[in-house]
């Protein structure tokens, strides 16, 4: 009887040529201000025609201040507390808002992926929500809840939920047929399938559901926050219709900038976890990778 | 008399009266037609086909991925696939990959990463436990898959095409590492192949299967002593003959016809 045919050594490795893997990593990738070049330069180009309109006298400078007169007067309210007073609360609506709108649109798509019944019930109303503006809650949302907070929430979850739920939904529709296959072979079942397996494949849609909720959270608070104004509560949106009200031009366009840099700050947060996610699982595109 | 035999010999598998159809009516199709097979314990089946035989559908019903439409299957334990593609999971290491195995197989959390790292050294792959699947070569996947299902701890392992996508110097090394593996842990293997040789060089006994519907035409036994080298006289000569059945039996059909299931 003769044993087995390869020589056995637990450690002496390379059992094929292509071993050495293909990965590019950091040392190829252009530096940080490389990447940072483009932007700065566009905005500076924005910055430019912004005050060459501003001197072309089209609208009178009270109305249409040139971008200097916009960054110091947002270097001024900045040194104000009740600036960050706003600015701290909008915030944490945002936040708490949008955390809600995670909790309930992930509960929401993972019993729809789930339960055949409630697909068929729900699935193209989880969709038909999220094609639906936002804003066209608030009269109702007023008449019911009053001006208020939870007016501002319930809207804000309204508007933010079925992306969520969406997210999850197309990420689990999603997951390729020989994962449920290995899933079987493994013998995970029901919910087990799921944390190990359907989850963690639908991730990267799930990401996705969650940037685009965040952008239809933050785009329903500014409405709610220029429509339902809350005696002595001060935030980013009613602080920009009392600049409106009061032909501040320069104070509005501070403001405006402030809801500009949050929104771009959030998005890069998501497309960056967007694009780690990604890469971990060698599906980021050559264009992500040279970003 | 095939020297070499598993140490432990365990699994076996047998198939009584197994038929499989797909649609209904007039669009009716058998793909499998009133099979049976044995293997013994510490078996190492080969199936060559040619496409649409049956044998893939086979390997499906043997998992328990599907019920058959008549007949029995009956394993002597517990049951592992591996795919032509590895299917390993993207966002899982190597070690990952085969330590959720181990977790769903019930081995307590503490146990899981040493056991991992063994399994991975035993296909070679000790160095690169951290690695991720898209930073490995095709061989080196399929060697996790391997890990994976020595992680099952299977008595039954089937094999549908594993090494399909390989080049043939991998292929090579593959096979003397399937070999080994199975040697050492002792289970039956069904092993599907498009390729002859390799049914030849790793196989105890090859299967040969027609189609409409997918049913064994021949069988042969392979005693030529262990270790085999693909291109030795005996081995040739088996292939040969072998590709010589499959040529007919695939000739048997109109061509149209054949590749319609």
């Amino acid at each position: 009887m003769t044993r087995p045919t390869t020589s056995r050594s637990d450690v002496a490795e390379p059992l094929d040529p292509a071993e050495e893997p293909l990965a590019d990593d950091a040392a190829a990738r252009p530096a940080r201000w490389r990447r940072a070049l483009p932007i700065l330069l566009a905005t500076g180009i924005f910055l430019v025609l912004w005050q060459v309109v501003s001197w072309s006298g089209w609208k009178p400078e009270y109305l249409l201040p040139g971008p200097t007169v916009v960054l110091g007067e947002l270097a001024r309210l900045a040194s104000e507390p009740s600036f960050w007073v706003a600015l701290g609360r909008t915030l944490t609506r945002a936040v708490v808002g949008f955390a809600l709108a995670v909790a309930i649109g992930t509960a929401i798509g993972l019993a729809t992926a789930r339960s055949r019944l409630l697909r068929s019930a729900i699935g193209s109303l989880v969709t038909g929500l999220q094609t639906m503006p936002s804003v066209v809650w608030f009269p109702l949302a007023i008449l019911l809840m009053g001006l208020g907070e939870q007016a501002i929430m319930f809207v804000v979850v309204l508007g933010a939920a079925p992306s969520v739920a969406n997210g999850v939904l197309t990420g689990v529709d999603q997951v390729p047929p020989a994962y449920h296959r290995l899933g079987d072979v493994l013998g995970a079942r029901g919910w087990t399938l799921y944390r190990h397996i359907i989850i963690p494949a639908a991730l990267p849609s799930y990401v996705a559901g969650l940037s685009q909720g965040w952008a239809f959270a933050w785009r329903s608070l500014m409405a709610g926050e220029l429509l339902v104004v809350i005696p002595g509560a001060i935030a980013l949106g009613n602080r920009l219709s009392f600049a409106q009200e009061f032909g501040d031009a320069a104070g509005l366009m501070a403001y405006m900038i402030v809801i500009l840099v949050v929104g771009m700050l959030a998005d890069t947060a998501f497309s960056a976890a967007a694009r780690r996610l990604r890469e971990r699982r060698g599906l980021a595109t050559p264009a992500e990778r040279r970003a | 008399m095939s020297a070499a035999a598993p140490t432990a010999a365990r699994g076996g598998l047998r198939l009584r009266g197994v038929s499989k159809s797909f649609g209904r009516g007039d669009s009716q199709v058998t793909a499998l037609g009133d099979l049976d097979l044995d293997v013994a314990p510490g078996e190492f089946v080969a199936v060559v086909g040619g496409s649409g035989c049956g044998k893939s559908t086979m390997l499906t019903l043997a998992a328990g991925l599907e019920t058959p439409t008549t007949g029995s299957i009956d394993a002597g334990g517990k049951v592992a696939l591996m795919f032509q593609e590895s299917t390993l999971l993207p966002w899982l290491t190597a070690a990952g990959n085969v330590e959720l195995a181990l977790q769903l197989r019930g081995v307590p959390t503490a146990e899981r990463g040493a056991l991992a790292r063994q399994l991975l050294g035993r296909v070679r792959l000790g160095r690169h436990v951290d690695k991720r699947p898209h930073e490995m070569s095709g061989g080196m996947r399929q060697r996790v898959a391997l890990a994976r299902v020595l992680a099952q701890d299977a008595a039954v392992v089937l094999m549908d095409e594993p090494l399909g996508a390989l080049d043939a110097m991998t292929r090579d090394q593959m096979h003397d590492l399937i070999e080994e593996v199975w040697l050492d842990a002792g289970f039956s293997v069904v092993f599907v192949t498009h390729n002859v040789r390799e049914a030849v060089r790793l196989a105890d006994r090859t299967i040969l299967m027609g189609a409409r519907p997918g049913r064994i035409i021949h069988e042969q036994r392979i005693q030529v002593p262990r270790p085999r080298a693909m291109e030795s006289a005996p081995c040739v000569a088996l292939a040969a003959d072998l590709t010589q059945r499959l040529r007919e039996e695939v000739a048997r059909h109109d061509e149209a016809d054949y590749f319609e299931i």
